[in-house]
C-alpha cells in the first residue's frame, strides 16, 4: 500500500510530458522490470520516515503543528542524535585526509603515527587511491590481530577477512553469493522474526526464500533451538534451506544470546547442514547485567575440531555502532571460516564487481581495531570517551525499559543490548479494524499517528516482522537522555489516548 | 562436502576481475622488492589502471582540507586554513544530521547537495533543467549502475535481458551485466578510426542477438574506457535515435566528462543533446547517465562518491529504485566530495590561485602524456596507437610477431597477457592486457593509464620501449 504523500518526491516534475507518456509506450515499466525488485521494502526509511521528512519540511515552512520538531527514533544513527565522535577517530581521519597535518602539533603522536601508517599502505600515499577488493592488507591483519585478541588467542587469517562497506555490504554478498537453484531447490535463508529487514529486503531482491523463525517474546526475545527445528523441517517442503543468519546481540529486540545458546545453535547448525551468518555489529553494546557478548568464532572454536572444522561460518561488525557510530563512513568486515577454496575464489571474483570498499571506511575500521594504548597519549581521552558513550546508552536502556513498563498496554522486554526497543503493544479491537479500513498494518496506524500528533518518528514493528496477531513498535534509545526522557512521557500519554480513543 | 558447491551460477560466468593473474603478481613484486629482492628496477609502476592517485597525482588541496575540516570540525577554529575552506565544511557539515560526517545519508542522496547537482548539470548543459527527484547519489557511479541494471534486467523472463555492450568496455561493466543474469551482447568500436562508434556496427550487433536474448539496454561509455575516444554530437544524436528506433534503454558512463585534452574535442552530455533534439525523443527516450569523483581532477577513487541521473523513466519504476537504493548507505565523505568535485573554487575565492594552479598542471600533465605516449609508441615498429581525446587510458595495438603469438599458445597464456606478463617480469611495468576489456578476434592491446604524473610516464615509456624493441627481436 502506498500513501499519497509518497507522490511528494514526484509531484514536481515539470518537464512536460515525462508523465504524459502512456505507459506501454516506455521501455521500462513495473511489468517488465525484474519483478523481485517489487517485493523489496525496507522499513527502516519505508513511508513513516518520508512522511516524518515531510512533515519537517512544513514545520521548516512555518505550518503550526502540536509540536515543534520531529524527533526521529527510527533509525540506529547516533550522531544524528547527538553523540559525539570519538576525538582519536577523526583527528587519525583529518590527518590521512589533509597530511600536510602532520606538521601541525595540535596533533597528538600516536594519532599521526596511525595515519603515516595507513597512508603508506594506500596506493600513492592516498586514501584516495582504490584499494584491493578485499580491503587494504595491513588493515585486514590488523583485524585478524583484533579478532584473534578478543577470541582469547584463536587464531584468525587475513586471507579470510574481507572488508567492506559496512556490514550490509558483506551481508547482501554472501547471500549474493548463496541464493541459486530452481523450484523446490531454491535456496532458503533462515533469519528470525523480528528481524532487521536489510535480510528480507536482500532475500526479495535476489529471489531468495525467507524462512521464518521466530523469537520467544515472553523469554525476552530467547533464541529456541526447537524452532529453529520447526521452522527448516517445515521450509524443506518448500526449497532447500541453506543459511541461518544470527544477529546476536539482536536487532530490534537487544537480546543477547547465552553462551549456551550459541553452542545449541551451532550444533543445529552443523546437524542441518546449513551456512551460518552471525551479524554481530552491536558486539560493544551490551548493558544488562549477566550478559556478556560471546563471539559465533569463539564459542565455534573452543567445541573442538569436530566443528570447528566442518561448519561454515561468516561473521560480521562494523563502524557503524557500538561506541563509535560513524554510520557515515561506511566501514565493515567479515571473516569467513571453513569456506570451500573454490567457494572463496568466486567470492573474491565477486566482491571485485564492486570495484573497493570506500577507503575511508577502511582507515577507521583500522583505528576501531587498533585504538590507543595504556602507553599512548591519546588513550586516557578515548577511554574516557568511550565509556561515556556506553554508559549512556546503558541509562537510556534501562531508563527505556522502566517508564514503559508504567505503561497499561505496553509491555517493554529488558534492553540487554544493541540500540533499540521493541515493545509489545495492545491495540484495542477498534483501532486494529480502522488501520485494517485503510489497508493499513495496526501497529503501522498507530505509528503514523503518533507521528502526526506528537512528533516523533518509530518504526511500526510489521517492518521487522512479528507474530501474528501481535503489534510492536521499533524506538531507538540514541536521544540525548533529556530527549528521551520527554519522548518516553509522550509516547506514554499518547498510548494512553489512542486506547481510550478506541476503546 | 562444502555447502557452498551451489553457489549462484551467475558468478561462474563473471571473468576475472581486472586485477587478477597479473595484479597479483604485481602485488608480489612489490612485497618482494619491499623485502630487498634484486631486480633490474627499483621500483614496481602499475599503470594498468586509471587511479590517478596511485600513479603519483596529488590530491587537490582545497578538497582535502575541506574534507579535514569536516571530519575534525577543531580545525575550522585555527586561521591555518583559508576561510573558504572553514566556510564550505561549514555549511557541508550543516547539511549533514547533527552535524557530523559520521552520520547516514538520507535514502537517495543529502537533498542540498542533489540541489547543487542539479545546478551543476543545469549549468554544464546550457541551462537544460535537472531535477533532484531524478538523482540519486551514490557510492561511486558502479554502484548505481548496478542497481539500474538489476531493475532492467528480467531473469524471470525468457530469453534473458541482453546489454549493449562496447568493445573495448570497462570489465566492471560487463561484470555487473553477467552477475545479475544478463547477456552481454558486444557492438565493436571501430579502431581505425579513432575507436568511433558506427551506427552499423549497432544494428549489427543488435542483429547478432536475434534469438539469444532480448537487448533491453544500451551502454554507451563516454568519453571512451579505455579507448580515449570522445565522441562528435552527430554520433550522440545517431545512438539517440538507435535507441529510439529499437526501444532501449540508454545507459550513458560520462565519468570521464572532465578529462579531455583536445581543444577540437569538447564534451557534450547525452542529456543535452537529447533535450536539444526535441521532443518526441526528448520526452520518450529513457536514460541513465552517470558521472563520479573518481576521476577528471579531482581523481578521488577511494572516497567512493558518484551520481546517477535518470530520463524520462516511469514513475512507478522510480519509486521501486527509491526503495533498492534507500537499502544501503552512501558514504558521507562520496557526497561531500562530489559537492566539491562540481562546486569548485571560483575566481576571487581565497582557494581559487592553488585550485586553479594545481588542475592546470594536471591538465598539463595529461596533454604531455598524450603527446609522448603517441609520439613515442607510434615510431616503434609492432606497436601503435589512436590518438587519445580523453578518458583515462592509452589503448595501443600490438602487431605482434607469429612467434610471439605461438609462444604464448604453448605457455597458455592469450598473447597481450603473455606480453603484458613478460614486461612485468622484466621490467617491473604493470600495464594492462587488452582481452580484459575485450577487442576483435586476433587483435592484441595494452592499456596504460596517462593520468600519471610526467616523470612517471616518461619512466614507463623508457622501460616499455627498451623492452618492446628486445621482445620484437625475440620473437621474430
Amino acid at each position: 500500500v502506498y500513501f499519497t504523500f509518497l507522490y511528494f518526491r514526484y509531484h514536481s516534475i515539470s518537464w512536460d510530458g515525462m508523465n504524459g507518456v502512456p505507459h506501454r509506450g516506455k521501455v521500462l515499466t513495473v511489468d517488465n522490470m525484474n519483478p523481485n525488485v517489487k517485493r523489496v521494502e525496507y522499513a527502516v526509511r519505508g513511508p513513516i520516515v518520508q512522511r516524518a521528512v515531510q512533515i519537517e519540511k512544513e514545520l521548516k515552512e512555518g505550518v503550526k503543528k502540536p509540536f515543534t520538531e520531529v524527533i526521529k527514533a527510527n533509525i540506529g544513527d547516533a550522531h544524528a542524535m547527538g553523540q559525539k565522535p570519538i576525538t582519536f577517530l577523526r583527528q587519525v581521519l583529518a590527518l590521512c585526509s589533509y597530511p600536510e597535518l602532520l606538521n601541525d602539533n595540535k596533533f597528538p603522536e600516536d594519532a599521526k603515527n596511525r595515519a603515516q601508517r595507513i597512508l603508506q599502505a594506500c596506493g600513492g600515499h592516498s586514501i584516495g587511491a582504490y584499494s584491493a577488493s578485499q580491503g587494504i592488507e595491513c588493515i585486514r591483519q590488523d583485524v585478524s590481530r583484533y579478532i584473534e585478541k578478543r577470541d582469547g588467542g584463536i587464531p584468525s587469517n587475513p586471507d579470510n577477512i574481507f572488508l567492506s562497506a559496512g556490514a550490509s555490504d558483506a551481508i547482501t554478498t554472501m547471500l549474493k553469493l548463496q541464493v541459486s537453484g530452481e523450484g523446490r531447490n531454491r535456496t532458503g535463508v533462515m533469519i528470525p522474526i523480528p528481524q532487521y529487514p536489510l535480510y528480507s529486503a536482500a532475500l526479495a531482491d535476489l529471489g531468495g526464500i525467507q524462512i521464518n523463525y521466530y523469537l520467544d517474546e515472553d523469554r525476552c526475545w530467547a533464541l529456541d533451538v526447537t524452532e529453529l527445528r520447526r521452522a527448516v523441517t517445515a521450509a524443506r517442503q518448500h526449497c532447500n534451506p541453506r543459511v541461518l543468519c544470527i544477529i546476536n546481540p539482536g536487532n530490534p529486540t537487544g537480546q543477547v544470546q547465552s553462551r549456551q545458546c550459541i553452542e545449541d545453535v551451532i550444533r543445529f547448525a552443523k546437524e542441518e547442514h546449513l551456512f551460518l551468518m552471525a551479524d554481530e555489529v552491536y558486539q560493544d553494546n551490551v548493558y544488562a547485567e549477566g550478559c556478556k557478548f560471546h563471539s559465533f568464532k569463539k564459542v565455534l572454536f573452543e567445541m573442538g575440531p569436530e566443528y570447528s572444522s566442518t561448519v561454515e561460518m561468516a561473521s560480521f561488525h562494523s563502524t557503524s555502532k557500538c561506541y563509535m557510530g560513524e554510520c557515515g563512513f561506511r566501514g565493515g568486515y567479515m571473516e569467513v571460516i571453513n569456506l570451500d577454496p573454490e567457494v572463496k575464489a568466486q567470492l573474491i571474483k565477486l566482491v571485485s564487481v564492486r570495484l573497493c570498499p570506500p577507503v575511508t571506511g577502511q582507515a577507521l575500521l583500522d583505528l576501531v581495531v587498533n585504538p590507543p594504548q595504556p602507553d599512548e597519549p591519546s588513550y586516557t581521552t578515548f577511554i574516557k570517551e568511550r565509556t561515556a558513550v556506553l554508559a549512556a546508552l546503558a541509562e537510556k536502556a534501562r531508563l527505556t525499559e522502566e517508564v514503559f513498563n508504567t505503561v497499561p498496554g505496553i509491555r517493554c522486554n529488558p534492553v540487554q543490548g544493541a540500540m533499540y526497543t521493541f515493545p509489545c503493544i495492545t491495540l484495542p479491537q477498534k483501532a486494529i479494524s480502522q488501520a485494517k479500513e485503510k489497508g493499513l498494518a495496526p501497529d503501522m496506524f498507530y505509528c503514523m499517528k503518533l507521528l502526526e500528533e506528537m512528533g516523533i518518528c518509530l518504526v511500526p514493528g510489521s517492518g521487522f516482522g512479528q507474530r501474528e496477531g501481535t503489534h510492536h513498535f521499533r524506538m531507538t534509545i540514541l536521544p540525548p537522555t533529556e530527549k528521551l526522557k520527554i519522548m518516553l512521557d509522550k509516547i506514554r500519554e499518547f498510548h494512553q489516548k489512542f486506547t481510550q480513543e478506541f476503546s | 562436502m562444502s555447502l557452498l558447491r551451489g553457489i549462484n551460477p551467475n558468478l561462474r560466468n563473471i571473468r576475472n576481475s581486472e586485477l587478477a593473474p597479473l595484479g597479483m603478481r604485481a602485488w608480489q613484486i612489490k612485497d618482494e622488492l619491499r623485502q630487498g629482492a634484486r631486480k633490474p628496477y627499483k621500483e614496481l609502476i602499475d599503470v594498468s589502471s586509471a587511479d590517478p592517485h596511485r600513479a603519483g597525482v596529488k590530491p587537490l588541496s582545497f578538497v582535502r582540507q575541506v574534507l579535514a575540516v569536516c571530519y575534525y570540525p577543531q580545525l575550522a577554529k585555527s586561521d591555518k586554513l583559508p576561510a573558504d575552506v572553514r566556510q564550505r565544511a561549514q555549511r557541508l557539515l550543516g547539511t549533514c544530521a547533527g552535524g557530523s560526517a559520521g552520520s547516514y545519508c538520507p535514502a537517495g542522496g543529502i537533498p542540498e547537495i542533489i540541489d547543487i547537482v542539479c545546478e551543476f548539470i543545469s549549468r554544464r548543459d546550457d541551462g537544460v533543467p535537472s531535477y533532484p527527484e531524478n538523482i540519486f547519489i551514490t557510492s561511486g557511479a558502479q554502484r548505481a549502475f548496478v542497481e539500474i541494471l538489476n531493475i532492467l534486467v528480467n531473469t524471470l523472463r525468457s530469453p534473458i535481458t541482453g546489454v549493449l555492450t562496447p568493445c573495448p568496455s570497462y570489465p566492471p561493466g560487463n561484470m555487473a551485466v553477467v552477475m545479475l543474469g544478463g547477456a552481454v551482447v558486444p557492438y565493436y568500436l571501430d579502431e581505425e578510426q579513432g575507436w568511433e562508434l558506427k551506427i552499423d556496427e549497432l544494428h549489427r550487433a543488435l542483429e547478432s542477438a536475434k534469438g539469444v536474448c532480448d537487448p533491453t539496454v544500451l551502454y554507451v561509455i563516454n568519453p571512451g574506457n579505455p579507448t580515449g575516444h570522445v565522441q562528435s554530437r552527430k554520433s550522440i544524436e545517431e545512438v539517440i535515435r538507435f535507441a529510439s528506433e529499437k526501444r532501449l534503454f540508454l545507459m550513458v558512463d560520462e565519468v570521464y566528462q572532465d578529462s579531455v585534452f583536445e581543444q577540437e574535442s569538447r564534451f557534450v552530455s547525452y542529456k543535452k543533446v537529447l533535450a536539444e533534439m526535441g521532443p518526441p525523443l526528448s520526452h520518450t527516450v529513457e536514460m541513465a547517465s552517470f558521472h563520479s569523483v573518481s576521476k577528471g581532477f579531482i581523481g578521488e577513487c577511494g572516497l567512493r562518491g558518484g551520481y546517477v541521473e535518470l530520463v524520462n523513466v516511469d514513475p512507478s519504476v522510480m519509486r521501486n529504485l527509491y526503495t533498492l537504493m534507500s537499502r544501503d548507505a552512501s558514504t558521507t565523505t562520496g557526497q561531500l566530495a562530489l559537492d566539491l568535485m562540481i562546486n569548485p573554487p571560483q575566481p576571487g575565492d581565497p582557494s581559487y590561485p592553488l585550485y586553479n594552479e594545481e588542475t592546470q598542471y594536471i591538465r598539463a600533465t595529461w596533454v604531455q602524456n598524450v603527446k609522448r605516449v603517441l609520439e613515442v609508441l607510434n615510431s616503434l615498429p609492432g606497436i601503435s596507437c589512436q590518438p587519445v581525446k580523453g578518458g583515462g587510458y592509452a589503448l595501443p595495438r600490438l602487431h605482434l610477431p607469429p612467434g610471439a603469438i605461438q609462444k604464448a599458445k604453448e605457455v597458455g597464456m592469450l598473447p597481450d597477457y603473455f606480453y603484458c606478463s613478460r614486461l612485468l617480469e622484466e621490467t617491473e611495468l604493470c600495464v594492462g592486457a587488452g582481452s580484459e576489456n575485450g577487442q576483435r578476434e586476433s587483435t592484441y592491446h595494452i592499456r596504460l593509464c596517462i593520468t600519471t604524473s610526467v616523470d612517471t610516464m616518461e619512466e614507463v615509456l623508457r622501460r616499455l620501449t627498451s623492452f618492446h624493441i628486445q621482445f620484437m627481436k625475440d620473437f621474430s
